[in-house]
């Protein structure tokens, strides 16, 4: 807040405001838009405390949304637990699944790329087990009852509840992980994290505990995530091993915050507000440009739409490889440049 | 389970692994020299497969025929990448220029999305259904052939890389890349060789193994999975161990497929993977870069 330059508070009370006051005007389409782009900032927050804070790159992270997905999904289906309840569950097998990955990743010593493709191998091991898990539905999944009138009101015990239910929740979701990523990022353990980024022989040199700390970032970041998953199953009501552990969606995870820029605190929500408006947008276009025969009518509009966001994606690496957000700061002057900050 | 049964998996899963084998060579041959992790490998295999299927169609090519032609377009293809577009990237950190590659990916998957659909195609060749029997054991014509032109193409990058003066110049970029440049060597101009050289590996790889499975444009993904594996398990950036990686990932998946079942032999690749990058990273032949 104090790094904010005047128009840069204008710009964030504005921001809080009109998410706040969302579900009063806008359609139901908007709304549901809008909680895809804020789940995708929650998780790429949690994603860039790995990566952004501690250096630690996952491609991988859909498994712990996975196992908390399934986790609280299962509770609630078989069992009768509320995600209330089911959450801590969640949470407890996502964390200790990402302690599994760090401790055998750091133990050994595995770095960079080959630490990557650890979390991916992980990954797809468990998906793979979950095709051949009968219990939890399988490859013909795992559905999460819902009925006509739990549409209605408000239950947040059940999650079950109106679109603007949803809404809130994420909205409350995305905004705490933000400050407390905040809050973690200026504290003492963010300074630690950093300094193992940008040189862990030097970090473990002044004695900051390298294992100790990268675990914390891994097992928060996977328990952060592991509650995303939470919020995937009871929004979505259908889960398939392959919809939610596939390493697409790692990959979705990974696309917002490194498009906002890697690093930093707002770069996840800016990223995410950009690449999913830009998804409809460009699925509006392609069926607009069908309507009007420049494109052929049985052409796939999800290739057409796939292949114009690739190219945005791999444009904004070209042009803009520190992310897309410490630019626009900078164009619009809404952070004071670092010589002024009290 | 009797040893029959087993044998005859253990022959097929070695001549399928020698496909995989030579795939991952293009993966690692990349990786070796111009440390990029190709994200995209799993797409331009499956360009591969797409062309010799084309060739197929229009001119009832074999796709055995079609592996050098297969091999010189990807060849292109690849080099333009190194020449346009990855070079620029290099200065990035890996989870840039895995974007960058990703986003490659995504476009070239839906591309052929676009154009050839989502449906499964493959060839249909008169001598599909043959094969050759040596006392009870029985191998597949196709898979023979595959494997055969697998070896002859890793064997023909084998010897260029030992014997040419260019593999020895890119041989010599890979173990110094200061030194390359101060004894004067186009370090960039190699490196789009070699990028090329190493698509030129994965597309004939795509024609080959078009022999053996039908193409569809989401087997991109998991041919990439599949390379890593296999490359990593043989050791990143060495050549013998792409294809020794191959041959147990292919024998591995046979078996687990034989002894457990056919759906679960990915999960069985995984877990060799994790088990490799945990007991010795750098790969069973690969050396440990510092």
């Amino acid at each position: 807040m104090n790094d904010l330059t005047v128009s840069g508070r204008f710009a964030l009370v504005v921001l809080v405001a009109v998410l706040l006051a969302l579900p009063q005007f806008a359609s139901g389409y908007v709304l549901s838009v809008t909680i895809i782009c804020l789940y995708l900032s929650f998780v790429g927050q949690a994603w860039n405390m790995m990566l952004g804070f501690a250096g630690l790159l996952s491609i991988g992270h859909a498994l712990f949304v996975g196992l908390g997905a399934y986790t609280s999904g299962y509770l609630f289906t078989k069992h009768g637990v509320p995600p209330v309840i089911g959450v801590v569950a969640a949470v407890a097998i996502a964390m200790i699944m990402g302690s599994i990955i760090g401790y055998l990743g750091f133990r050994f010593a595995i770095g960079g790329v080959y630490f990557a493709l650890l979390t991916i191998a992980f990954s797809e091991f468990v998906r793979i087990l979950l095709d051949h898990a009968k219990f939890l539905g399988g490859t013909e999944g795992l559905f999460l009852p819902v009925t006509q009138e739990s549409r209605r009101g408000v239950d947040l015990v059940n999650l079950r509840g109106a679109p603007q239910m949803y809404y809130y929740v994420i909205l409350a979701l995305a905004g705490g992980a933000f400050l407390a990523c905040r809050a973690l990022l200026h504290g003492r353990i963010g300074y630690y994290w950093r300094a193992i980024r940008d040189n862990p022989e030097a970090a473990e040199a002044v004695g900051v505990h390298i294992f100790r700390f990268r675990m914390y970032a891994v097992v928060l970041s996977s328990g952060m995530a592991g509650i995303a998953g939470v919020f995937y199953a009871f929004y979505y009501n259908n889960l398939f091993p392959e919809q939610v552990l596939g390493i697409e969606r790692s990959i979705e995870i990974t696309l917002a915050p490194i498009v906002g820029g890697v690093g930093t605190l707002f770069g996840p929500i800016f990223g995410a507000f950009i690449l999913t408006p830009l998804g409809e947008f460009l699925t509006y276009a392609v069926d607009g440009l069908k309507e009007s025969g420049i494109i052929a009518k049985n052409v796939k509009t999800d290739g057409v739409k796939l292949m114009f966001w690739g190219l945005a994606v791999a444009l904004i690496v070209l042009l803009q490889p520190k992310g897309l957000w410490p630019w626009v700061c900078k164009l619009l002057g809404l952070v004071k440049p670092p010589g002024e900050r009290g | 389970m009797d040893s029959v049964t087993i044998i005859n998996a253990l022959v097929s899963g070695l001549l399928t692994g020698l496909v995989y084998g030579l795939s991952a060579l293009g993966l690692s041959v990349i990786f070796g020299v111009i440390r990029i992790v190709n994200f995209a490998h799993g797409e331009l295999m499956v360009l591969g497969m797409y062309l010799a299927l084309m060739l197929f169609r229009w001119f009832g090519l074999d796709p055995l025929w079609s592996v050098p032609i297969g091999a010189a377009a990807l060849f292109v293809v690849g080099y333009a990448l190194q020449h346009f577009v990855v070079r620029r990237v290099a200065y990035l950190p890996d989870h840039m220029q895995f974007l960058l590659l990703a986003g490659i990916a995504i476009m070239l998957v839906s591309g052929c999305l676009v154009v050839f659909g989502p449906d499964a195609q493959g060839v249909q060749l008169p001598y599909a259904l043959d094969s050759f029997a040596i006392g009870s054991l029985i191998i597949d014509k196709v898979r023979l052939y595959a494997a055969l032109a697998a070896i002859a193409v890793a064997s023909a990058l084998l010897l260029f890389f030992k014997y040419s003066s260019t593999g020895r110049a890119i041989r010599a970029c890979a173990d110094n890349y200061l030194g390359a440049k101060v004894v004067g060597l186009n370090v960039d101009r190699l490196y789009a060789l070699t990028f090329g050289i190493g698509a030129a590996c994965i597309g004939a790889a795509g024609c080959i193994i078009l022999l053996l499975v039908q193409v569809h444009p989401y087997l991109a993904p998991a041919y990439t999975l599949l390379a890593f594996v296999v490359v990593i398990v043989g050791g990143m950036g060495s050549l013998f161990g792409a294809l020794l990686g191959g041959i147990l990932i292919g024998v591995s998946e046979e078996m687990a497929s034989v002894v457990l079942q056919p759906s679960l032999k990915t999960a069985f690749s995984f877990g060799l993977l994790i088990v490799v990058l945990l007991l010795r990273p750098q790969g069973l032949l690969g050396r440990v870069v510092r």
